[in-house]
């Protein structure tokens, strides 16, 4: 047994852990963190699945990471890089495709030919959300109140402060976002179904809702709060995939003096009188620390790790009705070419961003109709990315790396998660029949398809149910509810255990906030 | 106006039409709408920028050393066949007219290169020597490869030893079948190579590299991104960070090397060159070049108190902005000449010009944010923000 005193010790090396760990450790605290698989990075991981190929195997886009974080740490030096995507492309069965620039005058045009209204709504539109976006960015930017009551009421005023800083017409407009469907509130600004398909499906994304369930439009505005240099609501390929920027923490880390051990799988944590003590690794192997600090999902470190017989009962019951419900797959492709998109030929800008198939708004309800009688949809929505083309260190010359988000993969299904087993081969089928219909002899250029189902999320990366925000971001979820009521600042009920992860405010997405605030709690209560 | 040798293939590519004059000759200022992603891919992929407006000279000849030798600040006397210089040249009082590079084609054969046209300075200094000085701007068209995969493209459409150049070096090669030179320099301060190509060929060139480069996720990529790039490695640019002293209108516009961080340039002890005895007496230098890394979370208090995020503009900005010893605005002691947002950096920055005594430490810098004055505080730099290892790295 070794008896090194750290003085936190991190269970994870997700991007929060990470982001954690650099915290404490340029505080100066002494700091492990003890990684299960070999590769760094949690679900924010590059691997090299077939030589020569670099997938960003889980998560594929960065918008949401804080750029205070980006400073603090320094992490530009230490590898952090992102390339801004200029084009949302939605190609369409009817051989015509829309594509939304980042210059709103040729956005306009583009929409124009669906809807001439829509097209000059498009722009207030995007003010509005942005506005909301910079606004929303404030309450991820620092610690959820941790109630409503008046001992909590410098948090209350901070978020009754950006409430005031509302216009009687915003505050309305908030309101509908935290209440109304994705599709209902896109209903009260634009008439084309097509422009809508894309728009709403931004509020399904890691939630198992439909376009049309209420409180989908909050997802929508929680993927409108990300920003690359003051640009809101603009995302980007993290250059060598996203694995990168969990790297770039890890050299943050490790430069402010943290240990980082891989291959370190903690099986338990050791509890004395209701306190963290230190952890103990699969091999039997104990350490010690004066305090633990999971960036594991509420689920695997107060279940798994703790259990229940540590928590009060109140707490396991709202534990237990915490939602993870995985809802979405991966599917990674490496080619040996690109075949065109039958609306848009040729390889152009229109395929240096984020490719979406999602139609319309009757497409992505029908595929969520699939998934709530536990089947993968038939026809679900595609996020595609070619991050090859912009980043050429992933893929080999003139090959390229597809990164395919697919929802609805229901992690329940009708026979039980377990069928998944029996059901990857026609879920990876399943996505190349729908992309071939958009871009015919996609099968030809395979050279390895790599597939992931929320049970392979769960088990690779400890993602409960496969969820990648590690529960789902709904409003019930969210703020001082996140992961419990009564749970939300980073502290558990065991002393001196702590949790960083998504599943605590302001949630997922590689947005590092997590991490940071846990940690800047953290310090604040050991000076 | 002229056209470049690349005009009839930057054309069509030139989504944006945002072209501007240079040197004379059309030049492209970005071929997309907005030029961040051509600063992207010179930065984390490779770029082709066309540099043909840059003024050249082949100066050939027995003396062509010593006319050389004469004018430049550098010592060129033992500069070997393939290699290059970056150098200054001064006036008799020692201020600055040009500066640029000089590489060696043969042991009598160099080719010049400088942002203005320098034909007539050279002509007033070869009384006596066996000197020929061929203006080649036109006959010789040039193309900067810049960016970490520049290396790869080069290897994969040319022969020779292009994959071992080292930096500063320079080699004959050969690309498309044409014959050419391809040198290790460039001014985005990162990894890439310049190519010089007979005119007459140009196109198959510019063809070869993109259509080999399209691998490599290479764009072509205009003007405005190589300022950004630029400005990152805190590389000096004529008109804007100082001026030709020939064109300068009062002693205040005039700058002696040392006052532009190009000190390390000026060899003293040698034979007789133009300014030599003048630069001895300048050497303590009244202002100083330098570089300023501006404070962000002042700047974000600043926007806020207007209610607004920091807005800053992705395009580098050349305009003087005053430098001050105080938040007052009291006591200037200096002025940027450019800088831009790094996206790479995740920092504001700048290049100025500030009194020597003040040069350590902080300034403050001026800002208008809603068309109010402010300042904020400025960290002085050594002027060399972006430097990564691989611009110099020895290739085996």
């Amino acid at each position: 047994m070794s008896s090194d005193p750290y003085e936190a010790i991190i269970v994870g090396a997700g991007h929060n852990g990470l982001v954690c760990a650099a915290y404490l450790a340029r505080a100066g605290r002494k700091v492990l963190v003890l990684e299960r698989r070999e590769v760094l990075g949690g679900a924010a991981v590059s691997e090299e699945v077939i030589p020569g190929f670099t997938f960003s195997v889980a998560s594929y886009v960065v918008s949401l990471f804080r750029p205070r974080i980006i400073r603090e740490l320094n992490l530009a030096q230490h590898g952090y890089r992102v390339i801004p995507m200029d084009c949302a492309f939605q190609p369409l069965h009817d051989g015509t495709g829309l594509a939304r620039w980042g210059d709103p005058d040729r956005t306009r045009l583009e929409i124009a030919r669906y809807s001439p209204h829509d097209a000059e709504i498009y722009p207030e539109f995007s003010r509005a959300m942005t506005r909301m976006g910079q606004l929303a960015a404030q309450i991820i930017d620092r610690p959820a109140p941790t109630g409503l009551s008046w001992r909590h009421a410098r948090s209350v005023r901070d978020i009754w402060k950006i409430w005031k800083q509302l216009d009687s017409r915003e505050q309305d407009l908030l309101v509908k976002l935290l209440t109304l469907s994705a599709a209902d509130f896109l209903d009260q600004w634009f008439e084309s179904d097509i422009l809508k398909g894309p728009l709403s499906a931004s509020g399904i994304i890691g939630t198992f809702k439909g376009v049309c369930s209420p409180g989908t439009a909050y997802v929508l505005l929680h993927h409108y709060m990300g920003e690359i240099d003051g640009a809101f609501r603009s995302w980007g390929f993290s250059v060598g995939g996203t694995g990168a920027v969990s790297m770039a923490c890890a050299r943050a880390a490790s430069h402010f003096g943290a240990a980082i051990r891989t291959g370190a799988s903690v099986t338990d944590i050791i509890i004395n009188n209701n306190r963290a003590k230190g952890v103990v690794l699969d091999s039997g192997e104990e350490i010690k620390a004066h305090a633990v600090i999971s960036n594991l999902d509420p689920h695997n470190t107060l279940t798994n790790l703790v259990g229940h017989e540590h928590l009060p009962d109140q707490l396991v019951e709202s534990l237990g009705r915490y939602k993870y419900r995985g809802s979405s797959g991966k599917v990674n492709l490496a080619l040996d070419g690109l075949p065109d998109f039958t609306c848009r030929p040729g390889i152009g800008d229109h395929l240096r961003g984020d490719i979406a198939i999602a139609p319309d708004v009757q497409y992505l309800e029908r595929a969520y109709d699939e998934a709530k009688y536990g089947m993968f949809s038939r026809r679900p929505f595609i996020n595609v990315v070619i991050p090859s083309l912009t980043d050429p260190t992933i893929a080999p010359p003139g090959c390229h790396v597809m990164s395919c988000f697919v929802q609805y993969a229901p992690y329940e299904l009708a026979k039980g998660p377990a069928d998944w087993d029996n059901e990857r081969e026609q879920f990876g089928q399943t996505v190349l029949d729908t992309l071939e219909e958009y871009m015919p002899g996609l099968r030809n250029h395979l050279l390895h398809t790599q597939v992931l189902t929320p049970l392979d999320l769960e088990r690779t990366f400890g993602l409960t149910q496969g969820n990648i925000f590690h529960g789902e971001l709904s409003l019930e979820q969210l703020l001082f509810q996140r992961p419990a009521w009564g749970l939300a600042s980073y502290r558990t009920p065991i002393k001196n255990l702590w949790m960083c992860g998504s599943g605590t405010h302001p949630g997922g997405g590689i947005m590092g906030a997590s991490g940071e605030l846990a940690a800047k709690a953290w310090l604040r209560a050991n000076r | 106006m002229m056209e470049s040798p690349f005009f009839a293939r930057q054309k069509p590519l030139c989504e944006s039409m945002r072209w501007t004059i240079w040197s004379g000759y059309y030049a492209v200022q970005s071929y997309l709408l907005k030029h961040d992603l051509e600063y992207f891919a010179l930065r984390t992929a490779a770029g082709l920028i066309d540099v043909s407006p840059l003024c050249k000279y082949l100066i050939t000849g027995p003396d062509s050393r010593s006319l050389l030798c004469r004018i430049m600040t550098r010592d060129l006397s033992r500069l070997a066949p393939g290699r290059v210089a970056y150098t200054c040249w001064c006036d008799p009082d020692g201020f600055v007219i040009g500066d640029g590079t000089v590489m060696c084609e043969g042991e009598q054969e160099f080719l010049l290169t400088s942002t203005d046209p320098s034909y007539a300075w050279l002509m007033r200094h070869i009384r006596g020597l066996d000197v020929d000085i061929n203006d080649v701007t036109q006959a010789c068209a040039a193309l900067a490869l810049q960016g970490p995969a520049s290396r790869e493209i080069l290897l994969s459409v040319c022969s020779g030893p292009v994959g071992t150049l080292s930096y500063y070096h320079a080699t004959r090669s050969e690309i498309a079948g044409v014959p050419l030179w391809i040198s290790r320099t460039g001014y985005t301060g990162d990894l890439g190579y310049e190519i010089w190509i007979p005119t007459k060929s140009a196109g198959a060139v510019w063809d070869a590299l993109m259509a080999s480069g399209a691998d490599y996720a290479l764009r072509p990529a205009g003007l405005k991104a190589l300022d950004v790039c630029r400005v990152e490695a805190g590389l000096l640019l004529q008109h804007v960070d100082y001026h030709n002293v020939l064109h300068a209108l009062i002693n205040d516009r005039k700058s002696t090397p040392y006052e532009l961080g190009l000190g390390w340039m000026v060899k003293l002890d040698r034979t007789p060159f133009v300014g030599q005895s003048a630069l001895r007496r300048l050497k303590k230098p009244r202002w100083k070049f330098i570089g300023l890394d501006i404070d962000w979370p002042e700047t974000e208090a600043l926007y806020k108190r207007h209610n607004l995020p920091p807005a800053l503009t992705s395009e580098a900005w050349r305009t003087s902005v005053p430098i001050y010893l105080d938040s007052g605005r009291q006591h200037q002691i200096g002025y940027a000449t450019s800088g831009t947002w790094s996206p790479i950096l995740k920092k504001n920055i700048a290049l100025a010009t500030i009194q020597s005594e003040f040069a350590k430490g902080t300034c403050q810098i001026e800002m208008t944010v809603e068309h109010t004055r402010n300042t904020v505080t400025a960290r002085i730099v050594p002027p060399r923000f972006f430097n990564p290892a691989r611009k110099t790295r020895r290739f085996e």
